[in-house]
């Protein structure tokens, strides 16, 4: 896609089977995304907001129909290079953070550029700048259990960030933080999206992402029922 | 990546200390019991041998035909010359003459008269050459109850069961009253040097011991011997072998229909060996097959449950950009080095412990009080070549297997699934 879009949904259609019968999370989804934009899918649980966003994540494939990101058809994606896109290019920042209880908040963010093959100096680099982004540097020895929820997701962020994808999508990133959390955690992310040029697609229904959302994109029974861009955005 | 993996590997508790002890004590109990059983089937083995029949026996036609009635009158004669021709033909046994007999052991009182009788069930070995193998292959000092071994002519052991019951001990007097080879009543003065338990019943209750030069002397048995018994040097009993020895030693007199003539026989061939023998390796590889697809299943389902717990890391992993044949491969390298090194100190533990039951033995004299057949009260441990390994298939192959499968399931689930779950 040389056309600045990042995504492009075309006619996409994910059908689960339930034994004899079976569900449609997703129908006929046309969707754009460009690159930079601070995006979010909205709508009430089981609208399909996750399926899309694991279909754009290259961790599922299509029942029908075409996802394009970053120039590559996830439908025709083998594993390995599904991993391939995820590990260059998307980040991921989940609800229950998610971090590796065993490893400190460098070794988290470390982890990502471990599977890039990154030298340990670009590593040291990035994981500092990546820490700074989310004013966590001076915790970088201490351990998932020692950190609050919100820290805890600024360590997610970092992890996500620090090997500069293309795109981040964040699956209901605040809903396990409080208001002032939350906020903080989104305006860092608003930050990273400015500065950096990362493009950000969430899935939420919280009011409080909302807010901060430039674009919201409405997802009812898996169908896009509304496209909004913010004025001024 | 290795050094970040090994990190996580002995940071998480759950995926190193508890697999490793679980591997550990598996394999330790595995060698352990596969070292004393296989000790335990060796010393029926051995007890058997020592005492009783030897590796190979050589004896009459004529004795082998009645060997239950132990006829004394149909020994072979000349035993003396016969255990040279043998020792010369099969230097890697070691040929000892033995007399078994029955009779009747009378205690007299002060004034000579008879105080207490008592049949007895007695052998003669060489007890008194200096030299002899055959206190060792007896083990008299480690049986010796009270007094001491015979050193000169004249004194046999008793066992403590029958002195008990006779009211006689080391010092007294007893008379043998018996048969001799001839077929005449022979009484024979002997004076108690010791008295010892076997741990077996029968011997227990009626055994006598004495120098086999009394014996013959007391039975009329001049340079006879009921039995010669070869035993391997090494004291390993390798039936095949044997087998073949006494094939080629019987042909040479296949033409003759002498009855006198001598015959071989193995440990197999005596009433009850070859049975009891299959027996016991029955149950011993029935126990040990039992008690190794149990550990087996342990160490799987240990894999299975330390793979299935982490699939929730395996999305996380997925979803930062691992492919799933790498998080695969590392599962079944951690699960491989938890095997190879919970299955090394199993496995050294396990042998230390079996050298240790090997040299001392665990005593089970209130567990045999009333065995049938020949087994000696300490059984000790064996270590054998394959106790090096036999841990290992627990240890290292059953946890491998149950990683393996459990780890399949990162394959066979969508990816989205696996994040599911890791949601969840």
């Amino acid at each position: 896609m040389n056309d600045g879009m990042i995504i492009r949904t075309t006619s996409l259609v994910k059908i689960y089977p339930l034994g004899e019968q079976s569900i449609t999370a997703l129908d006929d989804v046309n969707l754009d995304v460009r690159t930079g934009e601070f995006a979010g899918l909205v709508g009430p649980s089981g609208s399909g907001k996750t399926t899309l966003l694991n279909i754009l994540g290259s961790l599922d494939v299509p029942t029908r129909g075409s996802a394009e990101v970053l120039g590559e058809r996830i439908e025709t994606l083998s594993h390995r290079k599904a991993a391939d896109l995820r590990n260059r290019h998307i980040g991921f920042i989940f609800q229950t953070f998610n971090l590796l209880p065993v490893y400190s908040v460098y070794e988290n963010v470390e982890f990502p550029l471990l599977l890039l093959g990154f030298s340990p100096a670009a590593r040291r680099k990035a994981i500092q700048a990546a820490l700074e982004w989310v004013h966590l540097a001076d915790r970088a020895k201490s351990r998932p259990s020692q950190l609050s929820g919100g820290q805890s997701q600024r360590v997610a962020i970092a992890r996500a960030i620090v090997k500069k994808p293309a795109l981040v999508l964040a699956d209901e990133p605040t809903a396990n933080l409080d208001a002032e959390n939350s906020h903080g955690i989104l305006r860092t992310m608003e930050d990273i999206n400015r500065e950096l040029g990362t493009t950000f697609l969430f899935s939420t229904h919280d009011g409080k992402v909302i807010q901060h959302l430039r674009r919201t994109i409405t997802l009812v029974d898996g169908r896009v029922a509304k496209d909004e861009v913010r004025s001024g955005a | 990546m290795m050094t970040f993996l090994l990190k996580g590997v002995l940071r998480d508790r759950g995926r190193s200390l508890f697999p490793f002890i679980v591997v550990t004590t598996g394999v330790f109990l595995t060698v352990t019991l596969y070292c004393y059983i296989r000790g335990a089937e060796l010393d029926v083995v051995r007890s058997n041998a020592n005492l009783r029949h030897g590796h190979v026996k050589v004896v009459t036609r004529a004795y082998a035909k009645d060997v239950d009635q132990i006829p004394n009158d149909l020994a072979l004669l000349g035993a003396s010359a016969q255990i040279r021709d043998l020792e010369r033909e099969y230097p890697d046994l070691e040929w000892v003459p033995r007399i078994e007999f029955g009779g009747l052991l009378d205690i007299p009182d002060a004034h000579g008269e008879t105080r207490a009788q008592a049949p007895v069930a007695g052998f003669g070995a060489d007890l008194r050459t200096p030299g002899s193998p055959e206190p060792g292959l007896l083990g008299l000092a480690n049986i010796l109850v009270a007094g001491r071994l015979p050193e000169a002519s004249g004194e046999i052991l008793l066992s403590a069961g029958l002195a008990e019951r006779l009211k006689v001990g080391p010092g007294d007097v007893a008379t043998l009253i018996g048969t001799t080879m001839h077929g005449a009543m022979s009484m024979a003065n002997f004076k108690v040097a010791g008295t010892i338990r076997f741990g077996i019943g029968a011997l227990d209750r009626m055994g006598l011991v004495a120098d086999i030069a009394d014996v013959r002397k007391a039975l009329d048995m001049d340079d006879a011997a009921g039995e010669i018994l070869g035993l391997s040097r090494d004291g390993l009993y390798r039936p095949d072998r044997l087998a073949a020895v006494a094939a080629a030693f019987n042909a040479r007199f296949a033409g003759s229909g002498d009855e006198f003539l001598p015959v071989m026989q193995t440990l197999r061939d005596q009433p009850g060996m070859a049975m009891m023998f299959d027996r016991i390796r029955d149950v011993t590889n029935i126990i040990l097959g039992v008690f190794l697809l149990a550990m087996s299943l342990v160490m799987w389902n240990a894999g299975l449950v330390g793979t299935l717990r982490r699939y929730g890391e395996f999305g996380v992993r997925l979803a930062i950009g691992e492919d799933k044949g790498r998080i695969y491969r590392s599962l079944v390298a951690e699960s491989l080095m938890i095997g190879v090194l919970g299955s090394i100190a199993g496995t050294v533990l396990g042998l230390a412990l079996s050298f240790y039951l090997q040299a001392v033995g665990i005593n089970l004299a209130g567990v045999l009080k009333n065995v049938s057949f020949l087994m000696p009260i300490v059984i000790r441990s064996r270590v054998a070549p394959a106790a090096f390994v036999v841990g290992f298939v627990p240890g290292l192959l059953a946890t491998l297997v149950g990683t393996g499968i459990a780890g399949r399931g990162i394959y066979r689930r969508q990816t989205a699934q696996l994040f599911k779950e890791l949601e969840s």
